[in-house]
């Protein structure tokens, strides 16, 4: 490009960072919040209580169960998925697939009758969590549109720093008094460069969980395009088997869930039925991963029919292999105690700053001088600003909320709740269009932190077992309303901050040459000097 | 200078265009070859080459795209990644047929 290496890395980093800010501010904030997804799905299933963990008996009597069920209910199908209960999740989580293309059936039962579980219909943590890597879009579709945006994240990163002619000054710089524009670069600077590392780390791990999707090359030239051969080869999974066309009855599932949960250590989690009925059927134990940073989960395989172990994984990967584990092992911080997980949180709420300044400031930047005209997209630009930064988290909190109104036993209910989330983050990227820019902010942050209180309020008044109603209620539900105060707290601190800003009077005496009118938008006469590129010096 | 946008003569802008697609197209068409190569010459157990080559294509792209944006003329940006390409597809060339039966 013209100019310098660092002018055209920030030419770069701006377009880059301004094209993708959007989708990349909905992957960070669903991204953040999937790290409590597993408490999100238990506050959003409030029947649900917490219970001992379940032995080796118990659970291979759940199994048959599940067994019966998915031989009645789902025959054709040619995998089961049998979720087994858990201590913070005991039920029965059942999924079939038929054919490919088509969504799984699935269906939730009571492990100690088999019968349905009297849970509500709610897709939980795991909306959020499936957002985050396919923003509701067909799998395949939404997988690569993420994957196109966290590469272009990748660039804007390296081109960031690149543009960074002081890293560490920028650690303790910021000049919140000073003009707007000026603020907001502090502000993207410090939350991009405190939680540098956590944001490489995560971009790039992030695009290594679905690597073998967007980089299938070696795999077509080494193994013929034969992923299953490459997993298998690596250590990640057992050897599928194809079905041999035969009928065979198969073996009952009791005994081999009591012999697997004897085999290890870790907790049994789940397990894949594939070809039942065929003389190849096969049973796939898949355990919860050890403790350690890689992303593993322990397997053993058993033939369907004779019961026997096929063969048995635990650990024993090569270098490259565990590599790509940890990887992805250290993108879902499934490692993380209370305490790293915070951590973790704090990290990527640091991020979704970032990003939520980046496109705030692109349009800082862009303020028509006096006298000029505005380019006409500037206007759907702070438009969408808004739709996304205060709108975003407005649809969770709405999804929230409607996990607690809509009727228990409404039809389709997980469902309306997407509905909800959906037609509260498009209603909220719509009214800001009508809007002056200022009153838009103002009124779609505090919008938040009424919703966040809202939640609150309706956890409290639905919920009979809350803490705050009963003693010896779940003490998750204090947490989780705790939190949703403090984000009410911080948007409604943010609301007000737009409301009553000002500008500092020092830059407005020294550079208007008239008396600027109090305007709803930060008057341009009052920001630095304009150079080509945004200054980072 | 976006409020300039209108101004932006049509040369530049294509200009910029024409990047983007070499960036993008460059990048990964290079990435891809280098992650097939890589995989079947890299001296270790198939299934290591394999995720080594995949585990670095990432960071190999990222770099191709800063390059592409750095070169001082959309010409050598051009020709730099063509001659990049060429030479891995060649070489990939020979090694699958050497490999074929």
């Amino acid at each position: 490009m013209k100019g310098s290496f660092r002018q055209s890395m920030a030419w770069l980093h701006m377009w880059s960072g301004l094209i993708v800010g959007w989708v990349l501010f909905a992957i960070f904030v669903t991204g953040t919040a999937s790290y409590y997804r597993a408490d999100i799905s238990r506050w959003m299933r409030p029947e649900l209580v917490r219970v001992e963990p379940t032995d080796g008996a118990g659970l291979a009597a759940s199994a048959e169960r599940a067994v019966t069920y998915l031989k009645e209910h789902a025959p054709k199908a040619r995998t089961w998925f049998i979720g087994l209960p858990q201590p913070d999740h005991p039920v029965l989580d059942l999924f079939w697939r038929t054919r490919p293309g088509e969504p799984p059936g699935h269906v939730t039962l009571d492990p100690k009758t088999g019968a349905e579980a009297a849970v509500r219909d709610t897709k939980g943590g795991d909306f959020l969590y499936r957002f985050h890597f396919e923003l509701h879009m067909p799998p395949l579709w939404g997988r690569w549109v993420v994957g196109i945006c966290a590469m272009i994240m990748l660039v804007a990163l390296i081109s960031g720093i690149v543009i960074h002619k002081r890293i560490f000054a920028d650690f303790f710089t910021f000049r919140r008094d000073k003009a707007p524009r000026r603020s907001f670069l502090d502000a993207h600077n410090v939350t991009g460069v405190l939680a540098l590392p956590f944001h490489l780390m995560i971009t790039y791990t992030g695009i290594i969980t679905l690597a073998t999707l967007y980089m299938p090359w070696g795999v077509t030239t080494a193994y013929k395009g034969d992923s299953q051969a490459f997993f298998v080869e690596a250590n990640w999974i057992t050897t599928p088997r194809k079905p041999a066309g035969r009928t065979a009855e198969m073996a009952p599932i009791g005994p081999i869930v009591e012999r697997a949960v004897a085999t290890w250590s870790e907790p049994l989690e789940r397990l894949t039925i594939s070809n039942h009925g065929d003389a190849n059927a096969t049973v796939v134990a898949v355990f919860e991963e050890p403790h350690g940073l890689s992303h593993e989960h322990p397997q053993i395989a058993f033939d369907g029919v004779s019961g026997e172990i096929l063969e048995t994984r635990n650990g024993g990967l090569k270098p490259a292999a565990k590599t790509f584990t940890t990887m992805t092992g250290l993108h879902e911080a499934h490692f993380a105690g209370p305490a790293l997980r915070i951590l973790f949180f704090l990290c990527g709420l640091m991020g979704c700053a970032m990003v939520a300044t980046g496109i705030v400031l692109w349009s800082l930047a862009r303020l028509p001088k006096p006298g000029e005209r505005s380019f006409p997209g500037l206007r759907l630009v702070q438009a969408l600003n808004v739709g996304s930064i205060a709108g975003l988290p407005a649809a969770v909190a709405v999804y929230f909320l409607a996990n607690r109104l809509l009727p228990v036993d409404l039809a389709g209910r997980e469902d309306w709740e997407i509905r909800a989330f959906f037609g509260a983050w498009i209603l909220a990227a719509l009214v800001p269009l009508a809007r002056p820019q200022r009153r838009a902010w103002c009124e779609g942050l505090a919008a938040v932190a009424v919703l966040c209180l809202a939640v609150v309020a309706a956890d409290i008044l639905t919920i009979p077992g809350h803490p705050l109603r009963a003693s010896g209620g779940d003490p998750l539900f204090l947490w989780f309303d705790g939190s949703m105060l403090v984000l009410a707290a911080l948007f409604a601190v943010a609301s007000r901050k737009v409301r009553r800003y000002e500008a500092p009077r020092r830059e407005r005496s020294a550079r208007s040459e008239r008396a600027p009118a109090p305007s709803s938008v930060p008057s341009p006469a009052r920001s630095p000097a304009r150079h080509t590129e945004p200054t980072h010096a | 200078m976006a409020s300039h946008v209108g101004t932006t003569p049509l040369k530049e802008r294509a200009a910029v265009a024409a990047r983007v697609v070499l960036a993008a197209g460059g990048g990964y068409g290079i990435a891809a070859l280098a992650t097939a190569l890589l995989s079947l010459t890299l001296p270790l157990p198939r299934s290591e080459a394999v995720a080594a080559a995949t585990l670095v294509s990432f960071a190999l792209m990222a770099g191709i795209v800063v390059l592409v944006f750095a070169m001082r003329t959309l010409l050598r940006a051009t020709v730099t990644l063509a001659a990049t390409a060429l030479a891995l597809a060649g070489g990939l060339w020979l090694v699958m047929r050497g490999i074929a039966p």
